[in-house]
């Protein structure tokens, strides 16, 4: 109860503060909450009042009633996103194929004559890749903070468009070589050509919000599909382990980049920028007074209506494209880490979107999640499919598990109301399932099969 | 083998539980959760009882056989015992949601009863149970090879998607008639399920002697399905109104 007797003292105030529309930056307890604040309010401002129980009632049965349906609303993105790389990993031998060829990102190899060595190694890769990752991420900060709109939106574009076009046509060359097709390059390319274009238009601009949505959780599948192919076996968990820490430290600590972005962010009361965020409903941009230098600065993500789940794939895995780092939380919820070089960044934002416009309902409420998110979900479910001796139990485990992790940061983001990372406890949790099952349960299931025992 | 073995081995096992999910699920997002995260408590409850299995393995002779199956007997009982507390924890913990819930919705009631809740529950426990059971054998089905052919039974698929499948439908069930005693504080009755639990776990110790384990399994399910509905609150009285209403309803329209 004591949450919900703060809740009502900043309903309070936000709702004192709501007709200038501005973040209270000194509000820091929960900056979050102002900004669901003024997104969720009905149209007609309320006077500043004393919250009634009602009210603050009203309001947590709100953001309750909304909750179950915005995890559901977060749950299938995901569960598509597994979905395709699962399909992808188990029918395309490319994308499980270990070439000797790694990511400059992790220069040491694991096929090492001892563990020790091999420990070694990997911990080395891990280290240097959450570096880089690290100094992106302060890169994007210190770039956002000096307004350099201009730059981070290159950025943001031009992996995108390497994302969409090169990596869709190595994905796409994969499948027709699995599948023995015969495709001649004028079809090829009119198929790519096509594909980049829309996807360029769709999260850069403006389009139908499936569409936007589809080609959000494809950049993810692909993304998380590069790591699994590039990143060796031990560094790969080690740098799911490290990322989930380094994402926790970003977004909680008061010095974190992301929660400095955040910040930032809701000071100068900007639009989510277009980057790395996967949305469920469409965004509106604010009537704000000073929205229209946001619109200069940011020009194509910034349409009256349409989301704005851009994600910013990142770079390529050879070079360095330009990986967002990770945009990050805008706004108010979460904020994902950032990560940058091949990855995404993943941004996590949870909590209800972008604001309605003033007519609109607030069933309309949307959720936020970070591509990053996506992309490492993606990629621990896939790595559990391509590498596990246990097979489909394990890759279910670790559904399941991701889940159950989404859904308690959630439940979480409900109850204390800011930005809170949604990598830890999912990747916890799939971690601990994945090898939980591939080394305990999956011996126990064996040998209750061949024995046709049922528990 | 094939593809035929494997999508009729498929809808065998997983049509009922898919069909409940998509009528009766599938809409509320609530429920969604709800499923989900039973499905994660039968998950805890086989990693434990898998550990508690692997250590013994662990600290016993591999070259003997029959300790080897005695152990895995042991395992089976211990992960029953285990699902069942587990049920029991995930019991308590829906209580507790339920309350929250009920606290800060306008009307005191929380969107969803305990019964529904006990049924999604038990859903969510039997779609995992089966899905563990299943899927590798599914898996095993598309590709080539050949069924017992060390002398094993024929009809392992067909047999293992039946069980999966009363399984199934034996968790749902469980889990209704579990809720409803815990509510209703009748211990009797989750000796009861616990009881039929560890019975139809030790028939399919029977297998592959397919006569002495399915059927009587089959037997359970539908006794357990008939005590699912009168004690979720069903009677005969509305089993005939279903029937003369749709009847009657035909007629008038």
């Amino acid at each position: 109860m004591a949450d919900n007797v703060e809740n009502a003292v900043n309903n309070v105030s936000n709702d004192g503060t709501e007709a200038n529309r501005h973040a209270e930056t000194g509000n820091t307890a929960t900056p979050g909450r102002n900004e669901v604040e003024l997104n969720g309010q009905p149209p007609t401002p309320r006077p500043p009042q004393v919250v009634t129980d009602s009210e603050e009632d009203e309001d947590e049965e709100l953001t309750l009633k909304y909750g179950a349906k915005h995890v559901i609303m977060l749950f299938i993105p995901v569960t598509l996103c597994m979905v395709v790389v699962v399909a992808t990993i188990k029918s395309v031998s490319f994308y499980t194929q270990k070439d000797g060829q790694q990511l400059i990102y992790t220069p040491f190899r694991e096929d090492t004559e001892t563990v020790g060595q091999r420990a070694l190694n990997s911990m080395l890769n891990a280290t240097i890749m959450i570096s880089v990752i690290v100094v992106m991420t302060l890169v994007l900060v210190v770039l956002y903070k000096y307004r350099c709109y201009k730059v981070i939106q290159a950025w943001l574009f031009f992996s995108n468009l390497l994302l969409l076009f090169f990596f869709s046509f190595i994905y796409l060359g994969e499948v027709f070589k699995t599948y023995n097709v015969a495709m001649d390059y004028f079809t090829l390319a009119l198929i790519i050509w096509n594909f980049g274009v829309v996807g360029m238009i769709c999260i850069h601009w403006k389009g139908p919000l499936r569409l936007q949505q589809a080609y959000l959780i494809m950049i993810s599948a692909l993304m998380a599909l590069v790591f699994i192919k590039y990143l060796p076996e031990w560094t790969a968990w080690l740098i799911l382990a490290a990322i989930s820490v380094y994402d926790l430290l970003a977004v909680l600590c008061p010095k974190g980049p992301l929660r400095i972005l955040v910040e930032t962010a809701q000071e100068r009361n900007e639009p989510i920028f277009p980057a790395l965020i996967y949305s469920s409903t469409m965004v509106w941009l604010f009537n704000m007074a000073d929205s229209a230098e946001t619109r200069n600065n940011s020009s194509h993500p910034v349409p009256q209506q349409e989301n704005q789940v851009v994600m910013a794939p990142t770079a390529q895995p050879e070079d360095d494209g330009g990986f967002t780092p990770a945009w990050v939380n805008q706004q108010q919820h979460q904020l994902g880490p950032m990560q940058s070089t091949d990855d995404s960044r993943r941004e996590i934002q949870e909590m209800a979107s972008a604001r309605p416009p003033p007519a609109e309902d607030d069933e309309e409420r949307g959720v936020k999640l970070g591509l990053g998110d996506f992309i490492f979900y993606s990629m621990l479910v896939g790595k559990a499919s391509a590498t596990a001796s246990g097979d489909w139990n394990t890759t279910l485990a670790c559904f399941v598990a991701i889940l159950i992790g989404l859904c308690l940061t959630l439940l979480l983001l409900a109850i204390f109301k800011k930005a809170l990372p949604a990598l830890p406890i999912s990747i916890t949790f799939g971690l601990v399932f994945y090898f939980a099952t591939d080394n305990l349960v999956r011996p126990f299931m064996d040998e209750l099969a061949v024995h046709q025992f049922y528990i | 083998m094939t593809l035929a073995v494997f999508f009729g081995c498929a809808f065998i096992a997983f049509g009922p539980s898919f069909a409940l999910f998509v009528f009766t699920v599938a809409k509320d997002p609530l429920r969604i959760i709800i499923l989900i995260a039973g499905a994660f408590f039968w998950l805890l409850s086989l990693l434990l009882s898998s550990l508690v299995w692997f250590i013994a393995i662990k600290a016993s002779n591999s070259q003997d056989l029959s300790l080897q199956r005695g152990l895995l007997i042991f395992g089976v009982f211990f992960s029953v015992l285990l699902q069942e507390v587990f049920r029991f924890a995930y019991y308590r913990l829906l209580r507790k949601a339920n309350e929250g819930l009920a606290a800060i919705s306008d009307d005191d009631s929380s969107t969803i009863s305990v019964r529904q809740m006990a049924y999604v529950a038990g859903l969510g426990f039997g779609i995992m149970s089966g899905a563990f059971s299943m899927i590798n054998i599914l898996s095993d089905s598309l590709g080539p090879g050949t069924v017992g052919i060390f002398g094993d039974s024929q009809y392992y698929f067909i047999t293992a998607a039946l069980m999966t499948l009363a399984l199934t439908l034996l968790h749902t069930f469980w889990g209704v008639v579990f809720f409803e005693g815990c509510e209703k504080s009748r211990w009797w009755v989750i000796a009861a399920v616990v009881g039929l639990h560890l019975l139809v776990a030790g028939l399919s110790l029977l297998n592959p002697l397919y006569e002495g384990s399915l059927p009587p399994v089959y037997v359970i399910t539908l006794m357990m399905g008939v005590w699912a509905f009168f004690s979720s609150g069903g009677t005969l009285n509305s089993l005939n109104a279903l029937c003369t209403r749709r009847k009657a309803e035909a007629e008038s329209s």
